[in-house]
């Protein structure tokens, strides 16, 4: 077997208890992903994407089986300690943007910065405008949740995700609820972010969307059903350009 | 995260529903305001006693027989043996070292009348030392003399109240007053006393020679004298207490120490001031208990809101929050509006306090003391009462709270 450089996860189940029944979420996921990897995964409701998910980015943790994080072993973890991890090397996008209501765009970046280490105000606002500016919102900074659009929500949400420049990126449906359009806008930063190294994992139910990325994963009932590369993803940034705009269909 | 930084995010919050945060305060400074006007009002009402007690004169003691002893009234059947004369009176004054005036007094009631003017009043009988005593001055006029108390003479000096009760805007000086029909010359108007610790009007008074009242007024009937004793020194009180008591009983054969009352004005500023510090400390425990219902007020609006904000709490984990972060925050918040609301209460009660001070007349006083009581019991309730709702948001788990609709 090769190197994991970055995560590693050996027979990883999740089991709810529902009263009387158990709902076996994952029944055994074994996956190894390198550092740099821009990752896709699939399947149908229910399948356990969000739940997998979840686990990686150590907001849950496992029923059995191991995880490994770039070489520490997180599955036993106390929540202080995953508290950490998950402070220092995780971002995470979440389908519903997830915003702290009535908090401006820079304030909601800026979150998780004050929760880690020490940071002078204006490291703090240097780090939260540059991020605001790879998604393309310095002009937003002052806005709060309720004065942007949904794509813009989700591209605060991607800011917030890597103010803290984490090892990798989470994203589960990032794109659920936005239109085509905007859709393949965030995945313009997402292939961006990757461009410059990180690696990212995201769960879609759009084919389409996984075509942007690299290696795409399919889930089934709790299983890995095929884990395939995709050797010539598509460019965001190309689609966008083809791609007409609404105002000019109208003219 | 640093304490400051939880501060800061905490005083966000809380700036975010700035009505609700008013609202929850509301119920602090109510009663911080409450108990620092309670116990303002109640050092105020302590002062006025002092102030009445001295206003009775300096080292005074006032003896009288004790007509609700056992003894007695076997005695009174017997003729009244524990009743005091001016004999006894003169005797105090001479045999009893430390004792500087004496006084006998004869307390009653009676119609005055000048002209078509009625006015019914305390007559008190007394010798001139009496002036001496309490400290009594004649601001119009003059007052009586020793022949006249030798003498009889029917004069009398009159206080403030019954002066404009009866006079109003005429000078009262040499004008004749009939009390009970007996004609006598006002020789003057004393200065003003105020009220008394029984809360009446000392000025509301006349005052004459005891001979007179003994003869004019009360000539028939049934009579008795007390005494107004003062000592030369705060420090010799309570020895010429004990000696005045052995004196009148060696002087009244056969009678016990309880047949007579031998009370020094501390006696009575003691009673009087435990009187008012009781009613300092249920006023205080009113002002106490809004206090609580303030604090529990906090812990209600702040339970509502972690259940509001449930969905908040697991963003702020999901980015990084440790449980910790969280429970800071929300007791922060807690104590943020608890003293916040105690200073707002401090000024209100401050206001209340100067209110009441001016339109009661009286010296009302905020001590620090109530400050650093209500300040401290403010902040004390913050954290008791965040406690709770904060444990409850600190304790949410994660998945479940981002889950949370
Ligand atoms: N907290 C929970 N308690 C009980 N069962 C749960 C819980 N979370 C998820 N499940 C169950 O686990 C299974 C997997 O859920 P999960 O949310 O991972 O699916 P998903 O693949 O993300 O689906 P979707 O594409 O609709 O988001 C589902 O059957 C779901 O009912
Ligand atoms: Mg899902």
């Amino acid at each position: 077997m090769t190197q994991c450089s970055l995560i590693s996860t050996q027979g990883i189940t999740k089991t709810y208890q529902m009263g009387e029944f158990q709902v076996h979420a994952l029944r055994g996921i074994d996956l190894c992903i390198q550092k740099g990897e821009f990752i896709a995964i699939m399947g149908a409701s229910g399948s356990g994407k969000t739940t997998f998910m979840n686990l990686l980015g150590c907001l849950d943790r496992p029923s059995e089986g191991s995880y490994e994080l770039d070489g520490i072993a997180v599955h036993n973890m106390n929540s202080n300690q995953l508290t950490q991890v998950r402070n220092e090397k995780i971002g995470y996008v979440f389908q519903s943007f997830y915003l702290l209501p009535r908090t401006t765009a820079l304030e909601n970046v800026e979150l998780p910065l004050l929760y880690t280490r020490q940071m002078s105000n204006k490291d703090r606002l240097e780090r939260a405008l540059g991020a605001l500016d790879t998604v393309g919102l310095s002009d937003r900074t002052k806005h709060f949740p309720n004065q942007l659009s949904g794509g813009q929500q989700q591209r605060v949400a991607i800011a917030r995700a890597i103010v803290n420049d984490p090892v990798f990126l989470l994203a589960d449906e990032p794109t659920g609820n936005l239109d085509s359009r905007t859709g393949i806008e965030v995945m313009a930063i997402f292939q961006e972010l990757h461009q410059r190294g990180k690696t990212i994992i995201l769960v879609t139910h759009e084919l389409e969307i996984s075509q942007y990325a690299d290696r795409i994963i399919t889930f089934r009932d709790g299983l890995v059903i095929s884990d395939k590369p995709n050797p010539n993803p598509r460019n965001a940034k190309e689609d966008l350009v083809k791609m007409p705009m609404l105002d000019e269909l109208q003219e | 995260m640093s304490l400051l930084g939880i501060i800061k995010i905490a005083l966000k919050s809380l700036t975010r529903n700035k009505t609700r945060t008013f609202l929850t305060m509301l119920g602090i400074i109510i009663g911080v305001a409450a108990v620092i006007a309670m116990l303002a009002i109640g050092q105020g009402a302590k002062k006025i006693v002092e102030d009445q007690v001295n206003s009775m004169g300096t080292n005074v003691i006032m003896v009288s027989s004790n007509f609700m002893s056992q003894q007695s009234n076997v005695r009174q059947a017997q003729g009244g043996g524990n009743l005091i004369n001016i004999d006894d009176v003169n005797a105090v004054n001479s045999e009893i070292d430390g004792v500087l005036y004496t006084s006998p007094v004869y307390n009653s009631w009676g119609q005055l009348k000048y002209e078509n003017k009625n006015w019914r009043s305390g007559i008190t009988g007394v010798g001139v030392d009496y002036f001496l005593i309490r400290g009594i001055t004649a601001v119009e006029g003059d007052l009586f003399y020793n022949s006249d108390v030798e003498n009889g003479t029917k004069v009398c000096v009159i206080g403030k109240t019954v002066a404009d009760n009866l006079f109003g805007d005429i000078d009262p000086v040499d004008k004749i007053i009939r009390i009970r029909n007996i004609p006598f010359t006002v020789k003057g108007v004393m200065n003003s006393k105020g009220e008394n610790v029984m809360g009446m009007d000392q000025d509301d008074i006349v005052l004459a020679p005891y001979s007179t009242v003994e003869t004019r007024l009360l000539g028939g009937r049934w009579r008795f004298m007390t005494m107004m004793v003062s000592a030369e020194s705060k420090d010799r009180i309570q020895v010429v207490q004990q000696d005045i008591l052995n004196l009148l009983q060696s002087r009244h054969r056969g009678t016990t120490s309880e047949e007579f009352m031998v009370r020094t004005q501390t006696d009575v500023a003691e009673t009087a001031s435990s009187v008012s510090d009781t009613m300092t400390v249920l006023l205080a425990s009113i002002a106490g208990i809004s206090l609580l219902v303030g604090g529990i007020g906090i812990m209600n609006i702040m339970l509502v809101s972690v259940t509001e904000r449930i969905k908040e709490i697991g963003i702020r984990m999901a980015v990084g929050a440790h449980k910790r972060d969280v429970l800071m925050q929300f007791i922060i918040e807690a104590v943020t509006i608890s003293i916040l609301g105690g200073i707002l209460g401090i000024l209100l009660g401050l206001g209340a306090t100067s209110l009441v001070g001016k339109y009661m007349q009286w010296s009302v006083t905020v001590t620090s003391f109530s400050i650093f009581l209500s300040v401290g019991f403010s902040c004390a309730i913050g954290i008791f009462f965040g406690w709770y709702p904060a444990r409850k948001a600190a304790n949410l788990d994660l998945i479940d709270a981002l889950r949370y609709e």
